[in-house]
């Protein structure tokens, strides 16, 4: 067993299993909290009906996904038809092999991590694509137009956010890029006299492009193309390209995170003072209140079988806020926990947009990228480049 | 072994790949099979530790030029244009070039290994992290050429949006 445990391979090839077999557990619940906080923003409660406040609904959306008939189109071209989805979602997912969950919970570091990136994002573009070329209906063909030239367009001014950021980092390697953020003791978005801000927006909003959200979901807008590149898509097919869209979600915000907002560093990494405070107790507070803050919400729920599964999150939510308490966890638990705390502050912000800002029009979209985006990205570049020499 | 085995695999997929890109009808699939032969040279890049030029054979041509290239296959209906006649048919051409390359192939299987002289292998391709070297030798060594590569990518820009405006 020991001889397992010390094997090299064993954490790569563990975190590529907790990754391939939770992540669209964890998409199903991206997509509830996304429904959930839009229906706040407009003052409604959002899905209710399975399991208490909803908690079990992406199970049941799941369900319902797996088993629906898989309709292929007549007059579509079956075989890209087919694998279409499959391309999205297996490079969607092979986009987490670089991501540094922790300084050590990783499967990959290669000194290229931040291209792969990009080429696997490249690459899930024509899923996309050849999945609304082969539908065979004008919809789709219409929105997977509009995605190359939206993605095309955004990924230069991504490159060149990026850019900004790999020049502080000197490194294209994911780990280095973090482990450069600790030797400065401070998050390169604070970097270069604070304006590191500005490629950290341009990113974010290039990003918010790539990933086809609102206020850029053009590709799939609803009410011109009823839903764009996946209108013939139903079932299981479909649910794989919305799987590879919140795992998109993910990657971008992760490296957005990795890049700017210091990866798995705690706040004030520098500081030593305050390690016992962001590594324990700050986890611990936010599980164990969050814990106890739906205690609060039992007595008001009408069904005995949801209240008996309310108490028990509420149990397990404290007992896993304990568990940061614990010395010999915290060292483990704590970097992955804020690797994914920021990630949740990160597509928070994307779903505040989609709560926010209505969807541009086609040529205001292609204004913002080449007028606007790719000329501040360039500039950024140098203004960086040469503040970056006096730091 | 395991090499050997990625060498070969990666090797049909680009031989493969550009056969079918040739002799496939539908364009769509043509421009699919080109994908993957693009992709299997990559993966070859990748055999030969060169990660930097792995990622960005991807990122430049599965990512960018063949997104525009599917793009404009997708704008403009050939299915009408592949059902015609074609007028750019160079059998002659394609056999003389065939036959001397065969001739040559010939020649040098039969002669064996002795035919080459290999290089030594340089210290710069075993090095763990060779995107700094690459760079290194670009932005000094190779500036010049560099430069002049950018500027006629520039000149290339500059001429399709003077051509698009006239047009318009």
């Amino acid at each position: 067993m020991n001889a397992v445990i010390q094997h090299p391979l064993f954490i790569p090839v563990l975190t590529t299993l907790v990754v391939c077999a939770l992540f669209p557990l964890v998409a199903g619940y991206l997509v509830l909290i996304e429904r959930k906080v839009l229906a706040d923003f407009q003052v409604r409660l959002g899905p209710m009906r399975v399991g208490p406040h909803g908690l079990l609904q992406p199970l049941a959306d799941a369900l319902k996904l797996i088993l629906k008939e898989d309709i292929i189109p007549e007059d579509s071209d079956h075989l890209i038809f087919w694998i279409a989805p499959i391309i999205s979602t297996f490079t969607a997912l092979t986009a987490f092999a670089v991501l540094p969950f922790s300084a050590r919970i990783f499967v990959s570091d290669v000194n290229v991590g931040i291209l792969v990136i990009s080429a696997v994002s490249a690459v899930g573009i024509l899923g996309i694509i050849l999945g609304g070329w082969s539908s065979n209906s004008h919809y789709s063909l219409l929105g997977s137009l509009r995605s190359a030239a939206q993605l095309v367009s955004y990924e230069v001014a991504l490159t060149f956010a990026l850019l900004s950021a790999l020049m502080v980092a000197g490194t294209l390697s994911m780990q280095g890029i973090v482990h450069a953020q600790q030797q400065r003791g401070v998050w390169f978005v604070f970097e270069n006299f604070g304006f590191m801000i500005v490629p950290f927006v341009v990113f974010l909003i290039s990003a918010t492009a790539e990933t086809n959200r609102i206020p850029f979901d053009l590709p799939e807008a609803e009410s011109e193309l009823t839903g764009g590149y996946h209108t013939e898509y139903s079932g299981v097919r479909w649910g794989f390209f919305m799987l590879s869209e919140y795992a998109n979600l993910f990657v971008a915000s992760a490296v957005g995170v990795t890049l700017f907002w210091g990866g798995w560093l705690p706040p004030f990494p520098s500081v030593a003072a305050l390690g016992w405070f962001f590594d324990a107790l700050f986890p611990a507070l936010i599980f164990a209140g969050s814990g106890a803050s739906s205690l609060v919400l039992i007595p008001k729920l009408p069904y005995r079988p949801h209240r008996i599964l309310m108490a028990i999150i509420a149990a397990a939510l404290v007992a896993f806020g304990a568990l940061f308490l614990v010395p010999a966890l915290t060292t483990w638990f704590a970097p992955v926990f804020w690797f994914l705390f920021k990630i949740a502050l990160v597509i928070y912000l994307m779903i505040w947009f989609r709560g926010t800002f209505p969807r541009f029009r086609y040529d205001q979209l292609m204004n913002i990228g080449w007028k606007y985006m790719i000329p501040i990205g360039m500039g950024a570049v140098m203004v960086n480049a040469v503040l970056g020499m006096f730091r | 072994m395991l090499d050997v085995f990625f060498f070969y695999a990666f090797a049909a997929l680009v031989l493969g790949g550009a056969l079918l890109t040739v002799t496939l009808r539908n364009t769509v699939h043509c421009a699919i099979s080109l994908i993957a032969s693009l992709s299997g040279v990559a993966g070859i890049f990748l055999l030969q530790k060169a990660e930097f030029l792995f990622a960005v054979q991807i990122i430049v041509y599965v990512g960018g030029v063949m997104v525009l290239f599917l793009f404009v296959i997708m704008l403009v209906n050939l299915d009408t244009a592949a059902r015609d006649r074609q007028f750019n048919r160079q059998w002659i051409a394609a056999v003389a070039c065939v036959l001397a390359i065969g001739a040559e192939g010939v020649y040098f299987v039969r002669s064996g290994s002795g035919a080459w002289t290999f290089a030594a292998p340089s210290e710069f391709a075993l090095s763990a992290g060779n995107t700094e070297d690459i760079a290194r030798m670009l932005f000094s060594e190779y500036l010049v050429p560099f430069e002049i590569a950018s500027v006629l990518l520039l000149v290339a820009v500059v001429g399709s949006v003077l051509m698009a405006r006239r047009e318009a």
